[in-house]
């Protein structure tokens, strides 16, 4: 990693020659809600003056700019009787600009699980690998808790990452690409001055955590309260619509599909991003469905994000960027489930054994 | 005006060299793409019952055919194309490269359109994937099988590899339950396995019809039947998953430790390789890391079972 400096003007002619210059998605404005505040998406943008570069969040994650919410696997090509299967990997080079931290955290963990192991998964591989990734830090929002899970900086996973220092932007260059870049506009060495505008900046961000979600031991707290009452309340409350699921950075379930093409000529092989709340996750063919119940399922989204992965990947699979507690329809967040486990679980563990009296 | 010096270059996995790690994603073949399937020809199909079909499928491309070897208890993603890929446990002899046997319950859209499929059709498998039976542990131990229903199906392969190994095994037990007579699997085998192979073979049925001699009532009852000899004996089980807690407590009961049962566990799946999530238990993939699991990972897997 190199550390440079550029002025806010020159980075932002710098952005504006790689996106005139390549297929780009960043931070746009597509929209307000019903409160009147702007709803962020990434979408294509064809300069600099279209990515909003003070975004807040955006609703959606970037995870489907690697994970579409639906991709062709591979096509079939009917013939007497025969047949022959198509794969095709080829993507174009992008261009991704603007992310947070806690987002390129996710694509790391994404690319623990998509990239490790026995079947790294080539679709995966060649989006990652045509992305040209810009960081950018922010303040969090109220009611982020990226910081609970250490994701609010982010060391790997980007090309360039861009802290804001005042008038210019302190530059962590992570590759070779990025830095050729870089050499044609007007970079300098961090001085002392910078670095310590820089650690100011991110105590600054540190300071500014509002919500706090204590994960430390919870995946041995999900284990012991496995049968606990509160699947059941917070399960009753869920609708089973899986937005949790299509907004979150990290969850990569899928569902896979084939259909004849109308002209009965060949067949294409897709799939679909998938949420484990939706009714049929686990039902298998017979109709046995192992998970019937809504806190069943709840429950096990609990269970893959903050236990199952820790036990196969070592760390949690939640970055903390709440987008599920913001979008859910039936006010469902993590900070408030997880609350509620450690709650039951602490004013039992007081009725058994009172702590020692204060003296 | 284009400034090609700011042109992110393209990479194509397919020809750099990165592209080598992904190759190794079939272990032995060169297959670089986790989606391509060997292409086979059903060859033959035997009709079992009314549900339940036996297809035999042939691998085209001759060094397809060599590559794919498996072991007793694995399981492969079936391509029906058009329709759609399922997961099927393997039942022929791991000895033969010739051909390769499923047993398949007609139960949903793949199935059905399979079904209609005749000999000569054109399907895929990808695979194997999945645990296996440590039949190498086993030997010179004896042997209980437990089959209800289509649990069976899975049974025939490290039934296959006991009769083709039958001295490393002792005594070897075969207790298969079904809920009628008609719904019985694979009975032309019987005679053979128990005369030629010297399998113990019981069989009962749960309702029975005005044919039926044999025993009545569950499977559990089987086990009265037979001497166990808890310090040297495996148990496999294979079966619906309310079975499974029935027969491995009363194996327990019997004094067969916890590692020395071992059952197949099935799910739904989409992709076979632990990415679709879809057969996750607690925290862990039946397609990667079962579908055989021994009885004591079964017992702290919740929902498991």
């Amino acid at each position: 990693m190199i550390y440079k400096v550029i002025s806010k003007e020159e980075f932002s002619r710098f952005v504006d020659a790689l996106i005139r210059e390549n297929c780009s998605y960043g931070p746009r404005e597509v929209d307000t809600d019903r409160h009147g505040n702007p709803v962020y998406q990434f979408r294509r943008v064809h300069s600099a003056d279209e990515v909003a570069f003070d975004y807040t969040a955006t609703h959606s994650s970037a995870k489907h700019l690697m994970l579409p919410y639906r991709e062709e696997l591979s096509r079939f090509r009917f013939s007497e009787g025969d047949w022959e299967q198509d794969i095709e990997y080829r993507v174009k080079p992008r261009l991704l600009v603007g992310l947070r931290p806690c987002d390129i955290s996710a694509l790391n963990i994404l690319d623990d699980v998509l990239l490790n192991g026995k079947f790294p998964s080539p679709y995966y591989l060649a989006q990652r690998k045509n992305t040209f990734i810009i960081g950018m830090d922010h303040l969090p929002l109220p009611d982020c808790f990226c910081q609970s899970l250490n994701h609010h900086t982010v060391t790997k996973g980007f090309n360039l990452f861009c802290s804001d220092i005042g008038d210019s932007y302190y530059l962590s260059v992570n590759s070779s690409k990025a830095l050729t870049y870089l050499k044609n506009f007007a970079i300098g060495d961090p001085t002392h001055e910078d670095d310590c505008r820089l650690i100011e900046r991110r105590k600054l961000i540190k300071q500014s955590f509002q919500t706090e979600v204590e994960v430390t031991g919870l995946p041995s707290f999900l284990d012991i309260e496995f049968d606990s009452p509160i699947w059941q309340k917070w399960g009753d409350k869920c609708l089973n619509c899986g937005t949790c699921a299509m907004v979150c950075p990290t969850c990569y379930c899928y569902d896979t599909s084939e259909r004849i093409d109308t002209d009965l000529e060949g067949a294409s092989r897709q799939k679909q991003l998938y949420s484990c709340n939706l009714v049929d996750f686990a039902e298998v063919a017979g109709g046995h469905n192992f998970r019937p119940g809504n806190g069943d399922r709840l429950k096990y989204r609990y269970y893959h994000h903050y236990r199952g992965f820790a036990e196969n990947a070592n760390q949690q699979i939640c970055v903390g960027c709440n987008r599920c507690g913001r979008a859910c329809l039936a006010d469902i967040n993590p900070k408030d489930v997880i609350n509620d486990l450690r709650m039951e679980k602490e004013s039992c563990m007081i009725c058994v054994s009172p702590s020692p009296p204060r003296t | 005006m284009h400034d090609m010096r700011f042109t992110i270059p393209p990479q194509d996995i397919n020809k750099e060299h990165f592209a080598e790690e992904v190759a190794d994603f079939n272990r032995k073949s060169a297959l670089m793409q986790t989606d391509r399937g060997y292409k086979c020809r059903i060859t033959n199909i035997v009709d079992l019952t009314g549900q339940e079909k036996l297809f035999q499928l042939r691998i085209v491309n001759p060094e397809e055919r060599r590559l794919f070897t498996f072991l007793p208890g694995q399981f492969l993603m079936l391509e029906v194309p058009g329709y759609g890929q399922i997961p099927i446990s393997i039942s022929s002899s791991t000895n033969n490269q010739e051909f390769i046997e499923l047993c398949i319950r007609r139960a949903g859209r793949v199935t059905s359109a399979l079904f209609q499929a005749g000999e000569g059709a054109m399907v895929a498998i990808r695979g194997p994937f999945g645990s296996s039976f440590p039949m190498h542990e086993m030997s010179g131990s004896n042997v209980i099988l437990v089959a209800g229903g289509l649990g069976i199906a899975p049974l025939r392969a490290p039934l296959y590899w006991i009769n083709e190994h039958r001295d490393r095994y002792r005594n070897v037990h075969l207790l298969y339950g079904t809920k009628e007579p008609s719904q019985m699997l694979f009975t032309y085998q019987f005679e053979e396995w128990k005369k030629v192979n010297h399998i113990d073979l019981h069989t009962i049925v749960e309702e029975p019809g005005p044919q039926w001699e044999g025993r009545t009532g569950m499977i559990t009852e089987l086990l009265q039947d037979i001497d166990i000899d808890a310090d040297n004996t495996y148990a496999i089980v294979c079966g619906p998953p309310v079975m499974f807690k029935f027969v491995c407590n009363r194996l327990e009961r019997e004094g067969i430790p916890m590692n020395r049962m071992f059952v197949s566990l099935e799910r739904r799946m989409h992709c076979g390789m632990g990415k679709c999530c879809r057969c996750m238990v607690g925290t862990t993939f039946t397609c990667v890391d079962g579908p055989v699991f021994d009885y004591w990972s079964v017992m702290n897997l919740q929902e498991a079972i």
